[in-house]
Formats: C-alpha cells, structure tokens, sequence
C-alpha cells in the first residue's frame, strides 16, 4: 500500500512540474488523453475480459461532437465536454446493448463491424467535414473564467480531468460492482446462478467505459484544436488495445505507461522512419501476445509481488 | 520500492522523449509537409522536396549569413498529420516558412496553424480556391494553381466544343467539391448543364459503380474532378466499361505524371489546365534538363513551382532583411515574380499568385516527337483571364 | 425506358451485375475465413493482409519475375499459403490453449506488419496491374458493357468456392478435417497427423485469401491497404452467414453484395454501412447468424 502511494505521489509531482521541466506541453496533453481512453478502455478489457475492437467509436464521436458544439454553435468548452461524453454514453448503450449478448470472438466481432458503422456515417455526414476532418476548435474557457488557449493552461486543466478520471476508475473497480464484475470474469454462469444479471453489468461497464473513452476523445478535440476521421479509424482502436496490452490490462497503471509508450515511439519513429511505423507498433503487438502477455506494468507487479516465503 | 522504481522509470523513460528538439537560433528552417507516398506522391511528393533543393542550393546555401535547412514528412493526406507536425516545427524547430500540402483538406489544415502561430505558409499543389477564400489567413500564399483557373481553362474550352451536358465524378473532399464547383460555374455560365454528380472518397480504386452512374445520366461530359491516381484509375475504368465511347471525359486536373502513367494511348485528347510545363521555353526546358537528371523523370507545374517559391522566398528574406513574417508577406504582396516559372507573376491581396495558365490538348502518340513530349498549346490565359481580376471577396483578409 | 421506383432499369441491371462481381469477392474470402475458424476456432484478422500479399504476389511476378496472370493464379497462393503455413507453426500454434482472443490479438498485429513492410516498400498508392490478354474487351449487355474480365472474377469464384464446399462437406478429406475441429484427441487416436491438418488447413484458407487477391489485381490496383477495409465487411459477412459455416458464407458473400449494388442505386449513402446495419439485425433476431451452427 505504501508503495502505491509513494508511486503515485511521486507521478503527481512529475505532472504537476513536467511543463516546467522544458517538456512539449502539447505532446503531455496529447500523452494524457490517450492514456485515458486507455484506461478507460481497460476497464473493459483487463476487468471484464471483455475485448472491444472497435473502441475508438466512443473516442472519436465524442470528439467530433465536443468539437463541432464548441467550433460552430459557439458552445462553451466544459458543455462542449459534456455534451461528446453524453454522446460517447449513448453510443456505447446502443452498441453495447446489441454486443453484450454475445461473449469472446463474436463480441469482438459485433463491436468491430458497429464501429465502422460509425466510422462510415462519420464520413458521410455533412457536420463532421468527412475527409477534411473538423478544423480550428477553439479551446474556450473554464466557464468564461480562466482562458484555456495558453498551453500551460490548459496542460493543467487535462491533467486534473485525467486525475479525477483515473481515481473514478479505482473507485469503480474497488466498489460492489467492481466485485460482482470480478465474479462475473470469473465465472459467469456461477454469478447468474447468484441471482446476479451478468448482461446488465457487464452493459453498465461497457457504457462506463464508452463515456470515459468519450471524455478523452472530447478533451483530444480540446487539445489539439481538430477532429478527423482517424479518431474514429480502425487503428485507432488497435491502437488502444495495444496500449493498454503493452503497459498491462488488469492494472491500474499500465494503460498509463502504455499509452504514454504508444505515443512517444509514433512522434519519434514517424519523423525517422515514415511509413514502417505500423510495422514496429504490428511487431510489439506480436511480441506482447506471444511472450509479454501482462504488459509491462503487470510483469513488474508480478515480479515485485511475488510471495517472500521460502 | 522496487515496484516503485521501476513502473516510474517506465513512465520517465516514455517522458523523456518528449524533451524539446534543438530549437534551430543560427538558421533559417524551411518546412514541407506533403503526400509522400500516397495519391500526390508523384505529382509533387519526392521530387517536390528535390526541387526544393536544388532551389537552396542555386540560392548559396545560406542567407542572412545562416544556414538554409529543410525538413520534410509525409502527412499521408491526413490533415491531423500535417497540423500537428507544423504546429510542432513552429514550437520545437524554430521554423520560418512552410511549403507543402498537394491535399487541399490538409492544407487547409495547415493554413490554421500558419495563422495562429504567424509562419508563411506557401500552399503548392492544393487546388481549393478556399485558400484564398474562406479559408484565407494572413499568412498563406496559393501558388502553382487553383480550382478556379482550372475551371476557366479545362471547362470552358470543353463547353465551347460542344460539351453541354456534364455528370461530375467528384473525390469527395474539400479539392473534389470545389473543383466541380468551379467547373460546374462555368459550365452554367456558357449555357451548359449539370446533370449530376457522385462522390468518390479520396483514393477510390475501383470506379465501375460511380462510373455507371454517369452513363446512366446520358451527359455528354465525363467531368473527373479529382486527381493523381484517382484520376488515372477513373480515367483507366471509364474506358474499360466502353464510356469513353460515349461520353467526353475531361480531365479538371491532371499532372505530366498521370499522362505519362496513363500512356498517350490512352490520354491522347485530353484537355487539361497548367501552369507551367517543363517544354514552354528555354528556361523551362534548363530547369528541367537539370530536374531529369537527378530524378528521371520530367518535372510536373507543382515540382517547378516548388523551386520558384522557394526562392521567392530566399529573395524576400534578403531583401527584407529577416525572416519576420509580416515583414516577409508584405514583400511577397508587393513584388513582381519574373522567374522560370512565370514572366509575369503576383501575389494578390487574398494570397493568390496570379500568373499565366496555359490550357492544353495531350497530343496523340503520332504527334509525340521525343520522350515526354505530351502537351501542345491550344490557349494561353493571362493571370486575371483565368482568376478573375479581384481578389476572392470572400476571403476575411479583404473586410477591412 | 422501364423503372423500378423511379430508377431505371439499366441502372439498377448494372449496379446489380458490379455488386455480383463484389459478392464473388467477398465469397471467396468470406470462405477462407469460415474454413480457418470454423476448423481452427482462430478468427484471422491477417485475412486482409493475405488478400494484399496475394495481388502484391501477382504484381511483383509480373513487374520482375515475367510470371504471367495464369501463373500467378497458381503461384501466388502457393507463395502466401506457405507464409500462412509459416506463421502458424511459428506462433498461432503456441495460443490454441489460451483464449482465443489473443489469436486474434496476434493476427492484428500481423496484418499490421505485412500492410506496413508493403507500405514501407511501394508507398501508399495503388500499383496498376494490366488485365490478361486473353481477358481483356467487354462484352455489351445492352443495359451496360460488361468487361470479360469482370465475369471471369464471378465465374472463377463460384468454381472455387464451390469446390471448396464440395471438398469439405462432401469428401472424406473434408470429414476428417471436420472431425479433428471437433474432436483432435480422438482423431489423432486414428493416426491423423492432427497439428499438420491444422497446419495446411490455415495454408489453405490463407491461399483462398491469395486467390482472390490475384483475382482482385486488375479490379482494384495493387495497393498495401487493399486488405484492411475489405476485411472488415467480409468479417461482417461471415458473421451473417455464420461463423462456422462454409455455406453460409459462400450465400451471404454472394447475396450482401447484390445488396450492396443494390444499395447503390437506391440510396447510395448507405452502400457503406448497409452490410453492418444488416449485421446488426441479423444478431438481434438470430445470434449465430443465419446458418450458424453454435
């Protein structure tokens, strides 16, 4: 326990100082958003086993709606976020309603072909720009308050929604429900036996984490001042899964340290090496399923935490 | 506190790359963010960035008494790419002028950034006339051509032979629908009619089902209002499904790479718009002699153009004094271009470089004499024939 | 000129004759796909990527080779069968015991690597890949031109996938390959090689995929992400059909793309998303899809 403390008392302070640290304020920003779609998408996959493949549905229409409010209906940033996440919420009860029945590979598959659905009226209707993407959102402010526009600002603004975020995630998972979707991962015809309706929870988590996945795609939109269709592409869901496989679904941290893994070798490897970047990200993806299946962050737990007994 | 150690170690490992790169003081940083390896690439693509070169390098090498630097990347036509990467040389890499775009989406995109973080901006190879339109800043500079020239040039010629009745085939984003737009403008104006259009996404391969749709409409007319491979692969299908037999494709933009991919066989008859070709003149035909020989292949209007801006620019900076971007579009704005690849060439007030368009005819292969011989002359339109005499009024810039 | 609410008839003729061209595709794959995880229990998201190597196959054959189309029909999906082969005695075999969404998992990021090394070598746009000789013209069927090509693709197509059905419902070879899915134990009690069954039968399924990619060369230009949008519908497809069932794929494959083209006619927004609406539908009403057997 008080090593967990220590770590993120620790992280804290890191986030706290980074922007005065000379760090790229808008590569952080960039960073922390996808680290929270990751966690969010890690409530779903490392505590319910459940594998969507098509998360990025959630991410990116709330995106595009947080950014089309705020850019042309002049919407404020804060109703702005919360209008992409009640978009995301939506989103994630409709497919999530239709997916739930359906367990493992066709679960995948259902969230997989729904979410090209998205993706395909993403494309075709006339608000989301189709190819050329929405362009020049402005940040806003914090209920008129405190400009977001100076990337400090707004650094810090991020920060504190992630931070809110990720301890919302904890509480989540550390609550009676958290415990009936362990149960339920576990064994699931033991849990019905229980009395427990498997789908129900098993929808409410899948809709929980489409509205943390929508919160960080509408702070993304924020961020970066533009939404495009990549948001709602295919590889932006592989790409989450990847973060998330890659830092260690089933912990609290490593969808962090995979996203914040994910982001840097795409800024870093895209100058160097252009195109063969999918080939490095499809080759980790290879590693990590063949060899390093707990991700980084869940080897380190298991290495650390292994019984001292002789 | 092993755990602590090292799952912070990860996260500071993943952080440090985020340290900010060189910021370049004793330079000058000169940008291209452009389709390296998709629909544009041969349009612009490599060799853009060759021309580039060979531009810093007939310049000196350094102005001012500094370095001259190019970086380059592939915005893969993704506009989320191509901001980003600029919004990032401007914070990170001390950049002073950007070239780029080929995809009008994306420079679009850009032109944003360029507002915002006060970088010229110097758009070759996007049509839209948006450019200089509602999408104008400050900051950006349309070079090579646009939308509306090349409806003045490919459609009118078309519609004054007989071509009344037109079915677009449109690659469905902001260059596509601005191109029909220009050339559906002038199609109506000379007494023509649209009868229909359908929208391609931007590197459609297979254009059997859009395709029959045109023939469908009974139009005279096949307008392609797309380009690079888009067009090639359009042009390809709507012969092989017999609609050349029966309609007139034209050709709204077409570069030297796609006739050359096509096979005069193929292209021959075609009309096209552009504003350079490496034959004109003996000039022209220098550059491109010294172009053939590092890439062996003749260069297209947005190759040579990237040449020109590039001194343009070098120019404005030694005769300005610095690399001030006010100081420097102020310049631009005022300064006549009399280069190899225009005589008489401006700046206009919304950011258009106005020049001469010259529309073409592709010769067929009896009529081609040498290697890359492809085009003749059929009209030469001054810079206001072909964009009009002022400036786009929609453009902010003008409300003053 | 007749019309069928409003749209002419050669019109919908037409789009209906390009979207049986499209349903022959997404057969031929749909079928590789039903074959690999209705006897492996292994969905291959590499699918794709296969269908990509497999033009890319033909395409390099002709470009440096001086291997011809025909050649190529027999070559390519030779040459990715065997890559297939390679990569699951390499590393899908290790995740048959494991649950089967890292086979998935691993596919992925296989597809990611072959989309990106073809990438990384030909750039993004397509490569053009002449129509045979022999092939090439059209033939006018008064509501439209036909190119011969194209009814080539639907004939090659319903040949092989009916083959396919045929060799595995109907032979002894296709029982055993249906025995050992259900029963490997069993199976290999009799004497069956069962992991080098498995072996070829993912080679196979990989080599359909090829297949279809040489067939799809001249349709579509060889291009490295040819696979990855394609995949998807197709994985839609078999869904409908039923995830386990070669007939089901064959039908659906076929019938979504007269849909499709039907779709194109009447109300070309949707022709996109009309697969996955129907998908959609199909799952509400029938969970294991219309021909599934669960």
């Amino acid at each position: 326990m008080r090593a967990k403390t220590a770590v993120y008392a620790l992280l804290l302070l890191l986030g706290i100082a980074a922007p005065w640290l000379g760090l790229y304020p808008v590569f952080l920003m960039k960073v922390l958003c996808f680290a929270l779609f990751a966690c969010a998408y890690n409530l779903l996959l490392g505590y319910t086993k459940m594998l969507s493949f098509g998360h990025a549905a959630y991410f990116g229409s709330s995106a595009y709606a947080t950014g089309w409010l705020v850019s042309v209906h002049g919407w404020g940033s804060i109703p702005g976020i919360l209008a992409g996440v009640a978009v995301a919420t939506l989103l994630g009860l409709v497919i999530g309603a239709i997916a739930v029945r359906r367990q493992g590979i066709y679960f995948a598959m259902i969230t997989l072909a729904l979410s090209q659905l998205v993706y395909f009226v993403c494309l075709q209707a006339q608000f989301t720009g189709g190819e050329n993407g929405l362009q020049g959102i402005p940040r806003g402010s914090v209920f008129g308050l405190v400009s977001l526009g100076p990337d400090r600002t707004m650094y810090y603004f991020v920060l504190a929604v992630f931070i809110a975020a990720y301890a919302l995630i904890l509480r989540i998972v550390h609550s009676p429900f958290g415990q009936v979707l362990k149960a339920i991962r576990a064994n699931e015809p033991r849990a019905v036996s229980l009395g427990y309706k498997a789908d129900r929870y098993k929808l409410l988590a899948f809709v929980l984490s489409a509205s943390l996945a929508g919160l960080a795609g509408a702070l993304k939109a924020l961020v970066l001042g533009f939404v495009t269709l990549s948001d709602v592409s295919q590889a932006t869901s592989g790409e989450v899964i990847l973060m998330t496989l890659l830092g260690g679904s089933g912990t609290f941290l490593g969808p962090v340290v995979g996203a914040d893994i994910v982001v840097t070798l795409q800024e870093y490897l895209s100058d160097l090496v252009g195109a063969w970047v999918s080939v490095i990200i499809g080759a980790i993806f290879v590693v990590c399923v063949m060899i390093f299946r707990r991700g980084f962050v869940g080897e380190i737990e298991r290495r650390f935490s292994a019984p001292r007994r002789p | 506190m092993l755990k602590t150690t090292a799952t912070v170690c990860c996260t500071l490992l993943g952080l440090c790359s985020a340290m900010p790169a060189g910021a370049a003081g004793g330079q000058v940083v000169i940008g291209d963010i452009d389709d390296l390896s998709g629909v544009y690439a041969d349009a612009a693509g490599q060799g853009a960035i060759e021309a580039a070169n060979m531009a810093i390098a007939d310049f000196g090498g350094t102005v001012l008494g500094k370095k001259i630097v190019l970086l380059s990347v592939d915005h893969q036509n993704k506009p989320d790419i191509g901001a980003t990467k600029f919004r990032e040389w401007a914070d990170q890499n001390g950049l002073n002028m950007l070239l780029g775009g080929s995809n009008t989406g994306v420079s679009i995109a850009m032109a944003k950034v360029a507002a915002a973080k006060k970088v010229p901006f110097i758009a070759i190879g996007a049509g839209g006339a948006s450019l200089t339109g509602a999408d104008c800043t400050a900051y950006t500079v349309h070079y090579a051509y646009d939308t509306t020239a090349l409806g003045n040039g490919t459609a009118s010629a078309i519609v004054k032979q007989g071509g009344k009745s037109w079915f677009f085939v449109t690659a469905d984003y902001a260059f596509g629908t601005q191109l029909q737009e220009a050339a559906a403008r002038v199609v109506t104006a000379n007494g023509g009619k649209v009868v229909g259009a359908v929208r391609a996404p931007l590197g459609t391969t297979d254009y059997s089902s859009f395709l029959l749709q045109a023939q469908g409409s009974g139009a005279q007319v096949l307008g392609l209002a797309n380009a690079g491979t888009d067009f090639s692969n359009s042009l390809k299908a709507a012969e092989e499904f017999g609609i050349t037999k029966t309609m007139k494709p034209a050709a709204l933009l077409a570069f030297i790479s796609d006739i050359h991919s096509l096979t005069l066989q193929t292209a021959q008859g075609l009309y096209l718009t552009t504003g350079w070709y490496w034959d004109l003149n003996a000039e022209t035909r220098a550059f491109a002699k010294r172009y053939f020989a590092k890439m062996n292949r003749e260069p297209t209007m947005d190759q040579a153009a990237y040449y020109s801006a590039t001194l343009q620019y070098l120019n404005a900076v030694k005769a300005v004094g610095s690399t001030d971007p006010d100081l420097i579009m102020a310049h631009l704005k005022s300064t006549k271009i009399n280069d190899m690849f225009t005589k008489e060439g401006y700046v206009r007030a919304d950011g258009l470089m106005v020049h001469t368009m010259y529309v073409m005819q592709v010769k067929t292969p009896a009529e081609s004499k040498y290697p890359w011989d492809y085009y003749k002359v059929i009209k030469v339109m001054s810079g206001e024939e072909a964009d009009g005499t002022q400036p786009d009024p929609s453009c902010s810039l003008l409300k003053k | 000129m007749t019309s069928i609410f409003g749209v002419p008839l050669p019109a919908i003729l037409g789009q209906l004759m390009l979207g049986l061209v499209n349903g022959s595709f997404y057969a031929l794959l749909s079928l590789g796909l039903a074959v690999i995880f209705g006897l492996l229990g292994v969905v291959n998201f590499a699918h794709g990527a296969f269908y990509m190597l497999g033009a890319f196959a033909a395409y390099v054959g002709l470009e440096f080779l001086g291997v011809n189309y025909w050649w190529a029909l027999l070559l390519a999906p030779l040459a990715v069968g065997l890559l297939g082969i390679l990569i699951e005695r390499l590393f899908l075999r290790h995740l048959y015991q494991l649950d089967p969404l890292y086979g998935l998992l691993l596919t992925f990021g296989i597809a990611l690597i072959a989309e990106g090394v073809m990438r990384g070598l030909f750039g993004a746009s397509g490569k053009s890949y002449p129509v045979p000789k022999l092939l090439q013209g059209g033939v006018n069927l008064g509501f439209m031109m036909l190119p011969i090509y194209r009814a080539w693709v639907v004939a090659a197509s319903i040949a092989v996938c009916a083959t396919t059905w045929f060799l595995i419902e109907r032979t002894r070879l296709g029982a055993v390959l249906r025995a050992a899915t259900e029963n490997a134990r069993l199976v290999q009690a009799f004497g069956i090689n069962v992991p080098l069954v498995v072996m070829t039968t993912y080679g196979a399924g990989v080599a359909l995929a090829a297949l279809a990619g040489v067939l799809a060369a001249p349709v579509v230009q060889v291009s490295p992400l040819m696979g990855s949008s394609l995949v998807i519908v197709v994985f839609a497809v078999v869904v409908i059909g039923g995830m386990g069932s070669i007939l089901g794929a064959i039908v659906s494959g076929l019938v979504l793309g007269l849909i499709e083209g039907l779709t194109k006619v009447v109300y070309p927004e949707a022709s996109n998303i009309v697969v996955f609406v129907i998908m959609a539908v199909v799952l509400m009403w029938r969970p294991t899809g219309l021909f599934g057997r669960d």
